[in-house]
């Protein structure tokens, strides 16, 4: 019987934003908020999700997708528990870890330290830390850039190193978001199978990825989000796509009648 | 058990031909809530924080990324600096050299305080490290943002480690404050080995305001900006520039006598206190009570401090036969009260908060 990782429970995310009017700077609003004429005048709240559910299960890689805004990096930042919810509950077996596309760690610092600084957060021995080093730095492939500081990076091997980091560490859920749109089309393959990898160590894996085709390769479930709720949800990979697909106005994938696959793959190492 | 015969009605189940099923399920099913089928599961609320001792197990646990975190800073705290590392000391040195500079040649005031400028310099070596590591840690939350977005662990490490970066700085500084101190004429006595003990105590106490002003910092963005100024109140309050104990003792003195033993003992005083009494034999020989009451010689040492003109060297240890106010043991009680206090309340004042630092 399949075992729960994380189940989201009729959840409800909502954002505070303070300043909405864009007149904080103001001193006449300064001064009547001081005055209590207008306390709090211009908080915004943000209903970001509307009462999703749903169960993930070991072994689970879930894509989510959906447009820009639609509520995705909030689920996984609220599995992550760093949004508290406003509603409902997501539970998790505890450390679940985010892998965003901003997630830098210590910029000035050489990627040799961050691998190490990074090693050593997620609550690793400095052996365990010292063992792992290399297979993170090889894993990662910028190579002699290992001794720059990261600040010197380029984008895709700044994410690059980072998704090495945080994948030396078998994580019972791995919630990544975007975080691979950076890296060029052999990273994407090495991070491809080891997200396989980490599926096959009975971790859970959520991929936020507005790279359909990534999503299809690589996740056997998805979510299909819009406007903080869930459209569409299921086994059905490739039908979901093509729905979600069809609903923005995109040109239909040819596919293969027989397998659905993908006719003009852009990853082509996966056979 | 159940689990296993009852065909759950998992969202993402591709029951049927449909292969996906509307956003709109109830959460029953199987005559059960999700949340109960989660608890029932293992799982726990993700947003909920770790109880008190797990979380501190996991804080230690991260110890070795707290010193190699703390090493890091340090390390990127002077990369674009030309000289490097070498800052490190030449910081406290030129700190000292400023005030050498104002107070020992410029202005050649002792206000009754024999060798004001060892005086002077401890006070403000002392006085830096609490103020540092309180600076720091405001913001520490906002600086490690990604860190914490992207990986688990309690982050209480987080301030530990800056307090740990500002305890290696405080170290190159107290080096440099034995060299000036010895130059100043003062003998290497025992009493230097309580100099451990009492920055011990303002360790414990700089990690616990340390933690406080971490969540402080990171929920009240105007907290930063009134930062230096309450940090320069501190230090005029806590008699780094001035004895304390002496203010109530001249005669032309406007402070009232009850405003003497709050001000000592506050904490940055305390520690400033107990550093110099350990490190400097005038401090101790000077000490207000450190001999026998002698109305005579008070009143001369008195009359000496009114008058603007520098207190003469022969009377500069006689305001040791004034009565004390607060005796150097008040010292250790206050330095170890406050340094539980700050700790526990700073601790669990950061803990409250643990799911809420990822926000941002």
């Amino acid at each position: 019987m399949a075992e729960p990782m994380v189940v989201v429970d009729d959840l409800n995310i909502v954002y505070k934003v303070y300043g909405a009017g864009g007149d904080r700077g103001s001193a006449a609003t300064v001064l009547l908020r001081a005055l209590g004429r207008k306390t709090r005048g211009n908080i915004r709240e943000v209903h970001a999700i509307r009462g999703i559910s749903f169960i993930a299960y070991r072994g689970d890689a879930i894509g989510v997708i959906g447009r820009n805004g639609s509520g995705k990096s909030t689920l996984l930042r609220a599995i992550a528990g760093l949004l508290p919810p406003e509603a409902g509950n997501v539970y998790t077996t505890g450390g679940a870890s985010l892998l965003g596309v901003n997630a830098a760690l210590l910029d000035d610092l050489t990627g040799e330290r961050n691998v190490v600084l990074g090693c050593l957060a997620m609550g690793m021995s400095k052996q365990e830390a010292r063992a792992k080093y290399q297979s993170v730095v090889d894993f990662s492939g910028v190579g002699d850039f290992i001794n720059l500081p990261m600040k010197t990076y380029s984008s895709g091997m700044g994410s690059r190193l980072r998704f090495a980091i945080a994948a030396a560490k078998h994580h019972e859920v791995l919630l990544i978001d975007e975080a691979l749109a950076t890296g060029d089309a052999e990273f994407r393959v090495r991070s491809h199978n080891r997200i396989n990898e980490l599926r096959a160590a009975a971790g859970t894996v959520f991929l936020v990825a507005h790279d359909l085709e990534e999503v299809e390769l690589t996740c056997n479930r998805v979510i299909w989000m819009d406007r903080g709720k869930i459209v569409m949800q299921g086994d059905d990979v490739i039908g979901i796509v093509d729905k979600y697909i069809e609903a923005s106005g995109g040109i239909p994938i040819d596919r293969d009648p027989l397998t659905k696959r993908r006719l003009h793959p852009r990853i082509g190492a996966e056979s | 058990m159940t689990d296993a015969k009852v065909p759950l009605p998992t969202l993402l189940s591709d029951d049927g031909d449909s292969g996906s099923q509307a956003a709109a399920i109830s959460p029953e099913f199987a005559g059960e809530s999700l949340a109960a089928y989660a608890v029932r599961h293992g799982l726990r609320p993700s947003a909920e924080r770790p109880p008190v001792v797990a979380y501190i197990t996991e804080v230690w646990r991260r110890r070795h990324f707290v010193m190699a975190f703390a090493t890091a800073r340090n390390i990127a705290m002077y990369t674009e600096a030309k000289l490097g590392q070498i800052w490190q000391v030449l910081t406290p040195l030129l700190n000292a050299g400023v005030y050498f500079l104002i107070f020992g040649l410029l202005l050649n005031i002792n206000r009754g305080i024999p060798n004001y400028l060892a005086f002077l310099v401890t006070g403000v070596f002392v006085f830096n490290f609490t103020q540092r590591a309180f600076i720091t840690t405001s913001s520490v939350i906002t600086e490690s943002l990604p860190l914490i977005r992207a990986l688990q662990f309690p982050r209480a490490a987080l301030p530990l480690a800056y307090v740990v970066v500002e305890l290696e700085q405080m170290a190159l500084a107290m080096a440099v404050l034995v060299v000036i101190v010895l130059a100043s004429g003062e003998p290497i006595t025992w009493y230097w080995l309580l100099v451990i003990p009492a920055l011990l105590l303002q360790t414990i106490f700089n990690i616990g305001i340390g933690l406080f002003a971490a969540r402080l910092g990171s929920q009240v963005n105007d907290f930063s900006q009134l930062l230096p100024f309450l940090m320069r109140t501190w230090l005029y309050l806590s008699g780094v520039l001035f004895s304390i104990q002496n203010l109530s003792l001249s005669k032309s003195s406007h402070v009232p006598a009850w405003a003497v033993p709050v001000l000592a003992s506050n904490p940055a005083a305390v520690y400033i206190d107990l550093v110099r009494n350990s490190i400097m034999a005038s401090q101790r020989l000077s000490a207000p009570g450190s001999q026998p009451y002698n109305a005579a010689r008070c009143g001369l040492w008195q009359h000496a401090v009114q008058s603007n003109t520098a207190v003469p060297s022969s009377l500069e240890y006689d305001s040791a036969y004034c009565h004390a106010q607060v005796t150097v043991a008040h010292f250790w009680y206050f330095g170890i009260g406050w340094a539980a206090l700050a700790l526990v309340v700073g601790f669990f004042f950061f803990w409250r908060a643990e799911t809420r630092y990822g926000r941002g």
